[in-house]
């Protein structure tokens, strides 16, 4: 790949499972020993990337399908793999308070280390690497493409980019290195050793926080909530700018309760200026049998949250509704008016509300 | 229409292809007949069979091992002809898959001999050799457990997923989503199940229920909490409770620690075969047998050591088969 993509180029891999001996022939490119692994004995491996902590046979794969032990050694298998690349808006991820209005080149490998079962991407998260058309990306070119297509940003985004670690990273210091920042979108299920390694190296992280019940984590994410809120408590240690979506599914992640104890949690253990995103659920996977969110939910969802104290809560995925807009949080003046993906109006000044002087936090310039 | 009789290496002929790279997707739309004994009377009959002396000089003996299965598939289906006992399992013009276990390659997979005779009897039972599948989940696995891929349309194919693919549209039962491989849903009419008898490592066993985990693209999901209910719910996606017809588990060697992967120090001549139509009654047994062996080498149960596969019970109450050891008919021959 040498040329710049198009703008609104997709090139995730529209037809999912083609004939995969084929797309596996050349797949030395994207074999590359992975990180923070041990040995066990009888060639077993643990892998300790992510909380799961899979114990994996000789020539067995790990949870995520994309981390493979061949003969005692621990290797991933989507370095450079490409899957899904595209030019979004950075309101897109979301990220409302990382350089609004510019464009982020946007990548992802086949993978992800829990199944939710309202996934949207599952055509490519929930697949092994050759079971879906990639292409050779590798950093350098990562870094290339993101210039050349005028991003600000490169987004490791769409399926689990924790899978994806040692490209990320590699990525993340090409991209750098090229004068563009990194951003992250991730379930934050991860632990903390590598979080911290790559927090060195990235500028913000999106976390999707799926409910705050344990019950939720297991039944529907396939993973656990515990180590998701650890991330979040260290992202903010760390300094690391840090924004939230919770994605309000009926009936299953939406009491008043739940949307308390969450809004309370964030305020006290990471502050009130960390942005809060309620987004809506559209039926898809495994969750088809429920309705789209009610703009009403996402509405007391925000209420609730305004009210125990948060800053900045947004409702995103319905354009056009007035809490996707940032407003001051002294003042109540709006500071950013965003119609879908899209910023019509930027009236920030210098980080600062325009009327009151009072600073918002992100990054900005 | 009973092949004429061939020789065994006349017969396999066609697992000697070329490696050809040939277009995938050959599948055949589903013919629509109904299997023939999904319901069978010997639902929760299971056939151990063994030969003590199944090897000569180390290697398994073909003949011997032809006449125990022989033995063991007129016991269970209480015929005086093996030919007999087939053409109650297939029926002439039919595809037939054998999902055979490749993943650990040669000492813990699948015996390329044994599915070599069994393509001979389903021949003689009037199988076309070009209406034969061995297929697993990878080419790669097939190959290391001794099959050559072989892709003509006019001999016995030997293909992985990889080769014949994926289904686009989910299915789904309970905990399982998942997408099925051709193999069984478009290819196959009818599949014999050819597991093997070993230990797993994260699910406790690896046998006749679990042996499906190739049928779907997405195993790696669906081995926390010990595989339960996972095992369980991907064996009730509709094509492989529809289709699956037998299962004959080679338990030739059996492997009583360290699976999946094959570990000789852990490993046993159990010289058998176990055969059932109902894949969690020979599960049930099969899981005692490595249970016995793993008690007769001083090592703890797999309850024990937190692996107990507690999904064959979870298929008993999907209703997939008996796992109540009193009303499992165990059949020694
Ligand atoms: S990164 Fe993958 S292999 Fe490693 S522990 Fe997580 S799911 Fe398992």
């Amino acid at each position: 790949m040498g040329e710049a993509l198009d703008r609104r180029t997709f090139l995730k891999a529209a037809s999912t499972l083609p004939c995969m001996r084929a797309l596996a022939a050349d797949d030395a490119r994207y074999v590359a020993e992975a990180r923070f692994w041990e040995k066990l004995p009888h060639r077993k491996i643990k892998c300790k990337l992510c909380p799961r902590e899979c114990v994996i046979d000789d020539r067995e794969r790990g949870y995520c399908g994309v981390r493979e032990n061949r003969g005692g050694v621990y290797y991933t298998l989507v370095h450079s793999r490409v899957c899904a690349a595209n030019v979004d808006p950075i309101e897109k991820k979301p990220f409302f308070h990382v350089l609004p209005g510019t464009l982020s080149f946007s990548i992802a490998t086949a993978g992800c280390n829990v199944n939710c079962k309202m996934c949207q991407n599952w055509d490519i998260s929930q697949v092994r690497p050759e079971q879906v058309r990639s292409i050779y990306m590798p950093p350098r070119e990562v870094a290339a493409l993101a210039r050349q297509n005028r991003c600000a940003t490169v987004a490791y985004t769409y399926t689990e980019p924790v899978i994806f670690y040692e490209f990320m990273v590699d990525s993340a210091e090409a991209v750098r290195a090229a004068g563009v920042r990194n951003v992250v979108v991730t379930g934050g299920y991860i632990t903390t050793e590598p979080l911290k390694e790559l927090c060195k190296r990235v500028d913000a992280v999106k976390v999707d926080l799926k409910a705050f019940t344990e019950k939720f984590y297991r039944e529907v994410v396939n993973g656990e909530l515990k180590p998701v809120l650890q991330t979040l408590v260290t992202l903010r240690k760390l300094g690391m700018w840090t924004e939230i979506v919770y994605l309000v599914i009926p009936t299953l992640n939406d009491s008043d309760q739940e949307f308390r104890q969450l809004a309370r949690w964030v305020k006290s253990e990471l502050g009130p200026e960390v942005p809060l995103h309620f987004t809506r659920f559209h039926p898809q996977y495994l969750l088809k049998n429920l309705p789209p969110t009610p703009v009403k939910t996402l509405e007391r969802a925000k209420a609730i949250a305004d009210a125990e104290g948060l800053h900045y809560v947004y409702v995103g995925n319905v354009p056009g509704h007035p809490g996707e807009n940032t407003f001051c949080p002294k003042c109540r003046r709006v500071l950013i008016e965003r119609e879908g993906f899209f910023v019509r109006g930027m009236h920030l000044k210098q980080g600062r509300c325009p009327g009151c002087r009072h600073p918002i936090p992100g990054i900005w310039g | 229409m009973p092949a004429a009789p061939k020789t065994r290496r006349e017969i396999l002929g066609g697992c000697l292809g070329l490696l050809a790279a040939e277009a995938c997707g050959q599948g055949r739309e589903q013919t629509g007949k109904s299997p023939s004994g999904t319901q069978p009377t010997g639902a929760s009959r299971v056939v151990v069979a063994r030969e003590p002396a199944l090897r000569t000089g180390g290697s398994v003996d073909s003949k011997r091992l032809a006449a125990l299965l022989d033995r063991a598939m007129q016991a269970f289906f209480n015929v005086d002809k093996p030919v007999e006992a087939w053409r109650k399992v297939v029926r002439p013009g039919e595809v037939v898959g054998l999902k055979v276990n490749c993943l650990a390659g040669k000492g813990a997979s699948t015996h390329p001999i044994l599915v070599e005779i069994i393509c001979e009897r389903l021949q003689e039972a009037g199988i076309r050799a070009r209406d034969i599948l061995i297929w697993d989940r990878l080419c790669d696995d097939l190959e290391s457990a001794g099959f050559r891929i072989a892709t003509g349309r006019d001999r016995i194919r030997v293909m992985g997923n990889d080769l014949l693919g994926y289904e686009d549209e989910l299915s789904t039962f309970g905990s399982a989503g998942s997408l099925l491989a051709k193999a069984l849903t478009r290819i196959s009419d009818a599949v014999i199940n050819l597991p093997v008898l070993k230990d797993h490592g994260i699910v406790g066993v690896t046998l006749a229920l679990k042996n499906l985990f190739g049928a779907v693209h997405n195993p790696n999901k669906y081995h926390p909490n010990v595989g339960d209910p996972y095992v369980a719910d991907v064996y009730m996606l509709p094509p492989i409770r529809q289709k699956v017809r037998l299962a004959i588990c080679d338990a030739i060697d059996g492997q009583y620690e360290g699976g999946p992967s094959y570990m000789p120090q852990w490993s046993w001549p159990f010289n058998g075969l176990l055969v059932a139509r109902d894949p969690v009654a020979l599960d049930r047994i099969g899981w005692q047998i490595i249970e016995d062996e793993r008690a007769r080498r001083g090592m703890k149960p797999l309850r024990e050591v937190g692996r107990e596969p507690r999904w064959i019970r979870t298929a008993a109450r999907h209703g997939i088969g008996t796992d109540d050891p009193n009303r499992i008919q165990r059949i020694e021959v």
